[in-house]
């Protein structure tokens, strides 16, 4: 990659204050994702997928919210950005989509006010050339009748039709990068799909950048170039797409891959399953924090963080006994 | 355990006959709408089966949970439990409610707050006239069985467990009226995959060890697949095809069926998805269209289905599809002609 990457995040933490409590969502993610790459997070509840996408961003509250680490979008400095440079950053840069439109959306503007607001904010042009354009922008997420739509507030669309609204929104400015968090979870299985093929052809006809975070390994497989898996704040283990599916090194990786064999899980086999459940984010262990659940930790697991080690040259994993596990 | 079985093996557990709900949507000027949440469903559980139930948001695979735990009451149809008609002098509600348990999509707020794990497995048998000796007893038990170690559990609150406890706390109160059969509603699809396998294999060795018959809905068809001996797939308030889970994965006859299966993502980056199957999201069942309810979306629809409802037609060994296109002589270019029928096994 002799090419500036578009993302490059260096030992990223986020701690929250919550009461008297820390949560240590983010413990030191390292990531680069290159122009044009989609690189999936995926993790379970707690993992520090999203606080990463968001973080990404600087949306969380600043006030209970204290970020640590280098965070590059596009050759820029996140961390130093004025309050007027993170403006223009968002939307023509960086656009994010989230999981429920109907909460992302305003539900007093029709779409198209919403839009053309957008685009007015970044690029002074008149309302006409605005309307144009969002119109535009609903054509290339396939709404059909967009000029009807155009004037249709959030509540009037179904699911699938807000959700691609929301693409249209996010993609009006032209960005590079897609932030993309959990954009299929709340939808239908035959909407769903239609969502990971338009995101997949939008990002081939636009070069985007797209970090696409969630907790469905299989939607992840629909789209991504690369995955890294998330567990207890850190980066786990990050490889292509091919090359995790078919060579996972972590335990846990191996575990979630095991919830979704390739060929569909089998009646009256038995789930591979491992004991307890996501880590407590206000009490992480001291070493792995995936150790308490996993089923060849050892005595230095339990009291040193692994290591970041390569596999391969693009294969990272983070555990103490990656090698010498059993096949 | 008092009675079990009572009408013999052959005899379904359940037989639900023209289930029908619909709600009047609140609100509005002028015509008051319906929404037709369940629309006459005529179905069996058999005994110590797993029935899946899949479809999408607005299919009522919820309304039919809740109906068949008689939380709601239908507008019209008939529930008969073991030979018994539900709610009749042979089987009081308050009788059917002791062999019928449901576990719900959400753990915590299925649980009271205010009650300790063992007071809320507890509860259900001293309501049902179990001392509370007993029945404390019994939801220690219980949580044991659930993989829930009783001196650590049995005096925690509903705030103190993950998830994934805390759904294990709800089946083993589902269980504490020692009920013949379980609704699962969505009981794994808030979980996290590492829990929801824990879970699955709970919910499959306690079948096992119990003799329980579940109903399984769920949105997600590797999990239905996984535990279901047959499947029901629901579109908009109707059932469009039943079948067993094999015979239903391998060939499956409603083209809306298909389109399920064909949605699911592949887990092979060599093999994606290139074009989705359906465009779309599903109608609301407030006005669903008429004939067949899936014409709108149907990639073999032609003008027939849009004035002809299909009826439920067997196709195979236990395999129902309820499309012109398998129901002989219905009028579709691709229906087998009049007087031709499976000549199969019978249901």
């Amino acid at each position: 990659m002799s090419e500036q990457p578009m993302v490059a995040v260096q030992d990223l933490k986020v701690r929250f204050k919550r009461g008297g409590q820390t949560l240590a969502a983010v413990n030191g993610v390292n990531l680069s994702v290159a122009r044009g790459e989609v690189l999936a997070l995926i993790g379970e509840s707690g993992s520090g997928k999203s606080v990463t996408l968001r973080a990404l961003m600087r949306l969380h509250a600043e006030r209970s919210t204290r970020i640590e680490g280098r965070i590059e979008i596009a050759g820029q400095n996140l961390m130093a950005l004025s309050r007027r440079q993170l403006q223009a950053l968002r939307g023509p840069v960086a656009a994010m989509i989230f999981q429920e439109p109907l909460l992302a959306l305003d539900p007093v503007y029709t779409i198209g006010q919403q839009i053309i607001e957008t685009l007015r904010r970044h690029r002074p042009m008149p309302r006409a050339a605005a309307r144009e354009a969002a119109l535009e922008a609903l054509r290339s997420v396939r709404i059909p009748s967009p000029e009807q739509r155009l004037d249709a507030y959030p509540h009037e669309m179904s699911g699938g039709m807000r959700q691609r609204a929301m693409i249209a929104l996010a993609l009006a400015c032209q960005p590079k990068l897609l932030l993309a968090d959990e954009p299929t979870t709340a939808l239908d299985a035959t909407v769903q799909i239609q969502i990971l093929i338009l995101l997949r052809e939008l990002q081939q006809a636009l070069g985007l950048s797209i970090i696409f975070v969630t907790h469905d390994i299989a939607a992840a497989v629909e789209v991504a170039d690369r995955i890294a898996v998330m567990y207890g704040g850190r980066i786990v283990e990050q490889a292509p797409l091919a090359e995790l599916l078919n060579n996972p090194q972590h335990p846990y990786t191996r575990v979630l891959l095991g919830t979704r064999p390739k060929d569909g899980l089998r009646k009256g086999e038995r789930l591979v399953s491992i004991p307890g459940a996501p880590p407590d984010l206000a009490n992480l262990p001291a070493g792995c924090a995936f150790a308490p659940r996993c089923p060849q930790a050892s005595d230095l697991c339990r009291s040193e963080v692994p290591a970041i080690e390569a596999v391969l040259a693009d294969h990272s994993v983070c555990c103490h006994h990656w090698n010498r596990l059993p096949i | 355990m008092t009675q079990r079985d009572i009408g013999g093996p052959a005899q379904p557990l359940l037989r639900v006959e023209k289930l029908l709900k619909h709600f009047p949507t609140k609100g509005g000027l002028g015509k008051r709408r319906v929404v037709r949440a369940v629309d006459g469903i005529d179905f069996v559980v058999r005994k110590g089966e797993t029935l899946g139930v899949v479809g999408e948001s607005g299919c009522g695979k919820s309304t039919t949970a809740r109906l068949l735990m008689q939380l709601i009451q239908q507008d019209s149809g008939e529930l008969v439990f073991d030979a018994m008609a539900v709610g009749g002098h042979q089987l009081p509600l308050r009788e059917y409610r002791r062999q019928v348990q449901m576990v719900f999509q959400d753990s915590y707020s299925s649980l009271n707050p205010r009650l300790t794990m063992e007071q809320a497995v507890a509860f259900g048998p001293s309501v049902h006239g179990v001392s509370q000796r007993e029945a404390l007893q019994r939801a220690r038990d219980l949580l044991g069985r659930v993989g829930l170690e009783p001196t650590r559990f049995a005096g925690r609150y509903a705030h103190e467990l993950s998830g994934g406890q805390r759904q294990r706390v709800n089946i083993a109160r589902a269980l504490a009226v020692e009920p013949r059969l379980v609704i699962l509603d969505e009981a794994v699809s808030a979980l996290d995959k590492s829990v929801e396998a824990q879970v699955l294999n709970l919910l499959l060795d306690l079948k096992a060890s119990l003799q329980l018959t579940y109903v399984f809905i769920s949105h997600d068809l590797h999990v239905v697949r996984y535990l279901s001996d047959r499947i029901m797939v629901m579109y908009l308030g109707e059932i469009v095809e039943v079948g067993p889970t094999q015979a239903l994965f391998s060939a499956a006859q409603h083209p809306y069926t298909q389109a399920l299966l064909t949605s699911m993502p592949s887990m092979d980056p060599g093999n994606r998805t290139r074009v989705s199957p359906l465009s779309g999201d599903p109608p609301s069942p407030i006005d669903p269209p008429p004939g067949c309810r899936f014409h709108t979306r149907c990639p073999h629809a032609e003008a027939v289905c849009a004035q002809a409802a299909p009826q439920l037609t067997t196709t195979g060994d236990h395999h129902y599809a309820a499309c012109l296109m398998v129901q002989p002589g219905a009028g579709h270019s691709q229906s087998p002609p009049a007087g031709l029928i499976y000549t199969g096994a019978s249901a």
